[in-house]
């Protein structure tokens, strides 16, 4: 699904990752660690093509990021569901088209058959005409979350989604991404939550990654 | 100033909506075209009003040329004989007559008075001329002329006719030339808003990306929004323009050029053509700055 061949990123002459090569097999789990400022989003944005590597070679789906033309990545995308750390919505329109955008955008705004599910499995089925500045930054994130699994992507690349969450909405976040994970999509989330880790290990086999000194490592079995 | 242009956002399409309705760029850009329309109605009417003018003048001098016959009182009868017979043999020239006393007066009128005794004034005679569609051999007339009637001076209009025929078809040159401008000045405005509209919503674009987004969809959103707002503004601006240019003073009452700037007939068709050429501009504008963007913002 996503593979990393000697990827390196620097920006404006500070190295940030270094020699990283690993694979993303289909439908697994893996969990990103590493103190703050370590890379663990500029890996994540790397993963989606939203940053190209200064050197070395990100494939996704068996292509090269570097080789998509804009509109193939932009098609890419759409098997991939991204939550970003600072949740960015579009703040005029309300929460449910807000969800519904990557539905959207890609033709298919009409079928909002799982939307009310969604919403309600997030818990925000009471929310769906707020407007994004209205909500709370848990609610941002649940919402990120929902707009993410809509279109029942292939891959999920989630930065810190329980950041903002309490322990009973993490883990049914958690719940959700387990679950589609069994459903066979891979799943890679950063976070600094080793509960959330050791939760995980114990339902799936999910792997754990570790970046340190601009390298990321499987970590041991000790989380 | 925004209150100029009625609220659009409900005539967005679903592709439109992903972008924030409000902005000053929004109503900047039908404010411009709107300006722009109301610019181009009175530059279509100056246009065709030297249009107008040009080809009068051109039809009223044409095929047409004076003979002066200047000579002392007893010989003036025999040298306008003369150069009528000359005339008559003349290949090209279809009539020629002398004015009566009566029609030389009325010529002299404007400036002498109605009274004017032209029978004890050395006035010259004159002969009026008019030609085929071929035309005439001016020199050889002019040689012939000054053998038969010395005192014979041809004025084939030329002169006056020439440099007001080249004044009007300047003057609609100069029409012509300012709906070019207004356009190319309306396409840079639009341009330029359209740029700020898209630097502006940076965080709209990238989220529309994360979800996958092509560019043409994000482009589409501008564009369509961008060209509704032209063509709307462009639209109220016109309706000003023909008001405007309607209640201008009629071309019948006197007063030359200025009062017969204006649409007569069919002409009044054209300018509605200005909200639709003003989307095209919009449209072409706004999708070559969209597209220009999104690449700068990879």
């Amino acid at each position: 699904m996503i593979a990393f061949e000697k990827v390196a990123y620097g920006y404006g002459g500070t190295q940030i990752l270094s020699d990283i090569t690993l694979q993303l097999q289909a439908g697994s789990f893996h969990f990103l660690t590493g103190p703050s400022g370590a890379g663990k989003t500029t890996f994540l944005r790397l993963c989606y093509g939203e940053l190209l590597a200064t050197t070395g070679t990100v494939n996704l789906f068996d292509q090269d990021v570097r080789a998509l033309a804009r509109d193939d990545l932009a098609r890419t995308r759409r098997r991939m569901g991204i939550v970003h750390q600072d949740c960015q919505f579009l703040d005029h329109l309300p929460l449910a088209a807000n969800i519904m955008l990557p539905l959207t955008v890609s033709g298919r705004g009409s079928e909002t058959g799982d939307l009310a599910d969604l919403m309600t499995w997030v818990g925000l089925s009471h929310l769906t005409d707020a407007l994004p500045p209205q909500l709370s930054g848990g609610e941002r994130q649940r919402a990120a979350v929902a707009r993410a699994v809509i279109m029942s992507p292939d891959v999920i690349l989630a930065d810190e989604p329980t950041g903002n969450l309490d322990w009973e909405m993490s883990q049914r976040l958690l719940t959700l991404l387990l679950e589609l994970n069994k459903m066979g999509k891979t799943i890679l989330v950063a976070t600094h939550d080793l509960n959330l880790i050791r939760t995980a290990k114990a339902q799936v086999p999910a792997r754990v990654l570790r970046i340190k000194d601009q390298r990321v490592q499987l970590a041991g079995a000790d989380l | 100033m925004a209150g100029f242009l009625p609220d659009m956002s409900r005539l967005d399409g679903p592709v439109a909506r992903v972008v924030p309705p409000t902005g000053h760029t929004a109503w900047l850009t039908g404010f411009t075209a709107g300006t722009m329309a109301f610019l181009a109605v009175f530059a279509l009417a100056l246009s065709f009003a030297a249009g107008r003018l040009a080809d009068r003048w051109s039809d009223a001098l044409a095929n047409t040329a004076t003979i002066r016959v200047s000579a002392p009182s007893d010989q003036i009868e025999r040298q306008a004989g003369a150069v009528l017979d000359v005339l008559s043999t003349t290949p090209g020239i279809e009539s020629a007559r002398a004015l009566t006393d009566d029609e030389q007066r009325s010529l002299l009128a404007p400036w002498f008075g109605a009274d004017l005794p032209v029978e004890s004034l050395p006035i010259p005679r004159l002969i009026e001329i008019v030609t085929s569609d071929e035309g005439f051999d001016a020199t050889g007339l002019r040689l012939r002329l000054s053998a038969e009637a010395p005192g014979a001076v041809l004025d084939d209009h030329g002169r006056w006719r020439a440099p007001l025929v080249i004044a009007a078809g300047r003057l609609r040159l100069l029409g012509i030339l300012s709906i070019t401008l207004i356009g190319a000045t309306m396409a840079a405005m639009i341009t330029l808003s359209a740029n700020a509209a898209l630097a502006s919503n940076a965080q709209v674009i990238r989220v529309l990306r994360l979800v996958g987004a092509q560019d043409n969809y994000i482009a589409r959103a501008f564009v369509r929004r961008f060209t509704l707002r032209a063509a709307v503004g462009a639209l109220i601006g016109m309706a000003f323009g023909m008001v405007a240019v309607s209640l201008l003073p009629s071309p019948e009452t006197e007063g030359g050029f200025l009062t017969g700037l204006g649409f007569q007939g069919v002409e009044w068709l054209f300018p509605l053509a200005l909200p639709i050429v003003a989307a095209l501009v919009a449209f072409a504008a706004t999708r070559m700055a969209a597209f220009g963007k999104l690449r700068e913002l990879t």
